[in-house]
């Protein structure tokens, strides 16, 4: 027992000695580091979620800010992406927790996590002045911009494959009839005309998000009817239509086989193959493209959700990310934050950002330019962009957006339920979502 | 459970002796002695579940919280998920239960005869047990993939199409209520055959003096004395199923849509969703669901087994 206990004793006072050492050593380096850094050495931490691709450019936009402002240091942190995510941003920010700068959603998510109370308002920032209208007003809560856009803005439209419309002679459809007849000739060649991928149920919704701009132009003010509380989904006519688009292809067997269990990644390698030929999808896909068919990539372009009117035919486009600062960064950390989204939201960061990742869209800054080698359905997505055919989403127009509106548009999407009983239980899981956010008119 | 009610009807033997007759001896130590563990027990299980009771009558953001009354159980009873949610969750309890019970006794009764490398079976049933639920579920999303998945590749080569597993709506629920009972039964099998070990032989040697075969053995001699062992795995697994979300979460997320949905996941969706207020009042009427299921449940079975 006695031989046992005391060289355990004696390594335990060595460990407490030595950490009092390292303690004592720290304290002085510390205070050395900053005193004699000369302008004060500062050490930002910026949270991201943990994607490859996010955290790739973020990598090179902190390497060429820390090239221009040599005395700050930015270190990334990872945080998981989705709704666990979002709960681990509000409950840092609740608790005092958030590091000094964060990036998130803008548009509904973004009301969510207390703008006003939480997060330094921008508004009077000179580089405010340059950001793209839309992403300007989903950063702004109460008459006050929050954040700098990081990364470029996304579309949710038809991926297609241009090689297998030129072998087939077809033409890019404008209105859904013109779709349809496309879809037919596509299943007479023995392809598969439209892909679904439910292995990742976020897919599904494209349909009825990315079909918002025709909403938006046969009823110009649904968006605001529908926060009034006023507007619905199963009672609009034009806002059906995203529905029942999914059932009739569903029902009319354009999907591919094996639709309840495929992921995007597959999804995207059947689009590069020719396997499948229309992939409803949103542009931060294009990322997954490359890597799952690099050559076939070559081969995608994008057109629009088709409606009704072939004159109205335009993109429903969502806004990147922002990076915010929490109220709780003060000081020089404050200084050196705000350092930092200025760079953002500036064409040397969107350059950066371009340098880390290929961007899947336009950026939101005046000024950026997108690089020569982005892929085809990027420059086809500028082009729609530059002529002003596109709407904000939804989710960019109103605080409001069901969260289980997924679920809903996979039971639909597999003949589970019917389009107009979806749309129904939709517009319930969007009057919660109302009730949540204590909005007038919902009682 | 099982092991207090096993002792207990083994009790009149060795009972007499064991527990020295007259009153209890007093504690040896004050009752400030057991200040430290009340107050822990205090801050972290009674305030927090009087604190989620509260927030259950609260909307509440994480920045704030209004309070609303009842009305998050209004909106909770009206979630369309619900309905299905509940069916399932009953569902789910009383097949995994049920199907625990026969094949737990099966195994049990096939563990404690005398066969061939019985330990070694007895590990292998055990096994599933000791693996991480989600392993299990991500394993078994896998093995039952509708599309090149190893079950349905192998029921292709003798002829059969396979099912989609976890992708019918129709299937989906049992699907996962069969992985559990492959990894939940091993617990099962332990309870049962501690409880058959401890049936005295001398009530088989009677019963085979008398002539009975041993399909009457297991009928009246083995199964109502191996009952304070039913009851314990009646009643754990259904606990178990009625409270059950990892497997769940980890095969199908409740799908296909809201398909295999169980009231624990449609609460854990509404936290996601951020509505903290009204995934606590999901919270409390799980509670409430089943305390009222077990506790009366438990209550019966053991009653009757006084009665026996």
């Amino acid at each position: 027992m006695r031989n046992q206990t005391s060289p355990r004793g004696r390594l335990r006072m060595i460990a407490l000695a030595a950490g009092a050492v390292l303690a004592l050593a720290g304290c002085s380096a510390g205070s050395l580091g900053s005193s004699g850094g000369g302008g004060g050495g500062v050490n930002l931490t910026w949270v991201l979620d943990s994607n490859a691709s996010t955290m790739k450019a973020a990598e090179s936009v902190a390497a060429a800010f820390k090239a221009q402002n040599p005395d700050i240091t930015v270190d990334l942190e990872s945080r998981p992406s989705g709704s666990e995510g979002d709960n681990i941003v509000k409950t840092r920010l609740a608790t005092g927790d958030m590091p000094d700068l964060f990036l998130y959603n803008s548009g509904s998510l973004f009301q969510a996590i207390g703008p006003v109370q939480n997060l330094v308002p921008v508004t009077d920032e000179p580089w405010v002045g340059t950001l793209e209208e839309n992403f300007k007003r989903v950063v702004t809560a109460d008459g006050n911009v929050f954040g700098a856009p990081f990364g470029s803005q996304m579309t949710g439209a038809i991926l297609y494959n241009k090689r297998i419309y030129a072998e087939l002679g077809l033409q890019i459809p404008k209105t859904w009839s013109e779709f349809m007849a496309n879809n037919a000739a596509v299943k007479a060649a023995g392809r598969v005309p439209v892909i679904q991928t439910y292995g990742d149920t976020y897919t599904s919704q494209l349909f009825v998000l990315g079909d918002f701009h025709n909403v938006a132009a046969s009823e110009p003010d649904f968006a605001e009817r529908y926060t009034a509380g006023q507007a619905k989904f199963a009672t609009s006519p034009a806002a059906l239509k995203g529905w029942q688009h999914l059932e009739e292809l569903h029902d009319l067997g354009y999907y591919n086989e094996d639709f309840p269990t495929a992921k995007m990644e597959e999804g995207m390698r059947k689009l590069g193959d020719g396997e499948g030929v229309h992939y409803p999808m949103l542009t931060n896909g294009i990322t997954t493209l490359a890597v799952a068919s690099p050559e076939g990539a070559k081969d995608i372009g994008i057109f629009p959700i088709p409606g009704d009117d072939p004159a109205k035919n335009g993109l429903t486009v969502w806004s990147p990310s922002a990076v915010y600062i929490p109220k709780t960064t003060e000081g020089a950390q404050l200084d050196a934050a705000k350092k930092l989204q200025a760079f953002i939201a500036s064409p040397a960061g969107c350059a950066a950002y371009a340098q880390g990742v290929r961007p899947n869209g336009p950026f939101a800054v005046d000024g950026c330019e997108l690089p020569d080698d982005v892929l085809p359905a990027v420059r086809d997505f500028q082009s729609f962009v530059d002529a002003s055919a596109f709407s904000p989403a939804l989710e960019f127009l109103s605080p409001i957006k069901g969260p289980a509106l997924e679920q809903i548009t996979v039971e639909v999407g597999s003949g589970i339920r019917p389009a107009a009983d979806g749309a129904a239980l939709y517009d319930e899981d969007v009057r919660k979502q109302a009730l949540q956010l204590g909005l007038p008119g919902w009682d | 459970m099982a092991i207090t009610t096993t002792t207990s009807s083994a009790a009149p033997r060795g009972a007499a002796h064991a527990r020295p007759a007259g009153r209890r001896p007093r504690s040896p130590y004050p009752a400030w002695f057991f200040l430290p563990a009340a107050i822990i027990y205090t801050i972290f299980f009674l305030v927090p579940t009087f604190a989620s009771f509260y927030f259950s009558l609260t909307r509440w953001s994480l920045f704030e919280f209004e309070f609303i009354g009842l009305e998050n159980f209004v909106q909770f009873f009206r979630e369309p998920a619900l309905v299905t949610g509940l069916v399932n969750t009953v569902v789910y309890g009383v097949v995994t239960s049920a199907l625990k019970v026969v094949l737990g006794l099966l195994l049990g009764v096939l563990l404690t005869s005398q066969i061939i490398a019985r330990g070694f079976l007895r590990s292998v049933v055990f096994f599933p047990v000791l693996v991480s639920t989600i392993g299990v579920g991500i394993t078994f999303q896998v093995l039952m993939d509708p599309f090149g998945g190893p079950i349905n590749e192998a029921l292709a080569a003798v002829g059969i199409t396979g099912p989609g597993w976890l992708t019918d709506p129709s299937l989906a629920l049992l699907s996962v209520a069969l992985v559990d009972v492959w990894k939940g039964v091993g617990l099962a099998t332990v309870i049962y055959i501690a409880g058959i070990v401890s049936i005295p032989q001398e009530y088989f040697e009677a019963a085979r003096v008398d002539g009975a075969g041993p399909l009457h053995q297991f009928r009246h001699v083995l199964l109502p004395l191996a009952r304070p062992a039913t009851v314990t795995v009646i009643i754990l697994s259904l606990i178990g199923g009625l409270r059950s979300f990892d497997l769940i979460w980890a095969m199908t997320r409740g799908g296909p849509g809201f398909t295999s949905d169980v009231i624990a996941s449609v609460i854990y969706k509404q936290y996601q969703a951020g509505f903290y207020g009204l995934s606590t009042a999901g919270n409390v009427l799980l509670f409430v669901l089943v305390t009222a299921i077990v506790l009366p449940l438990s209550r019966f079975l053991n009653r009757k087994e006084v009665e026996l």
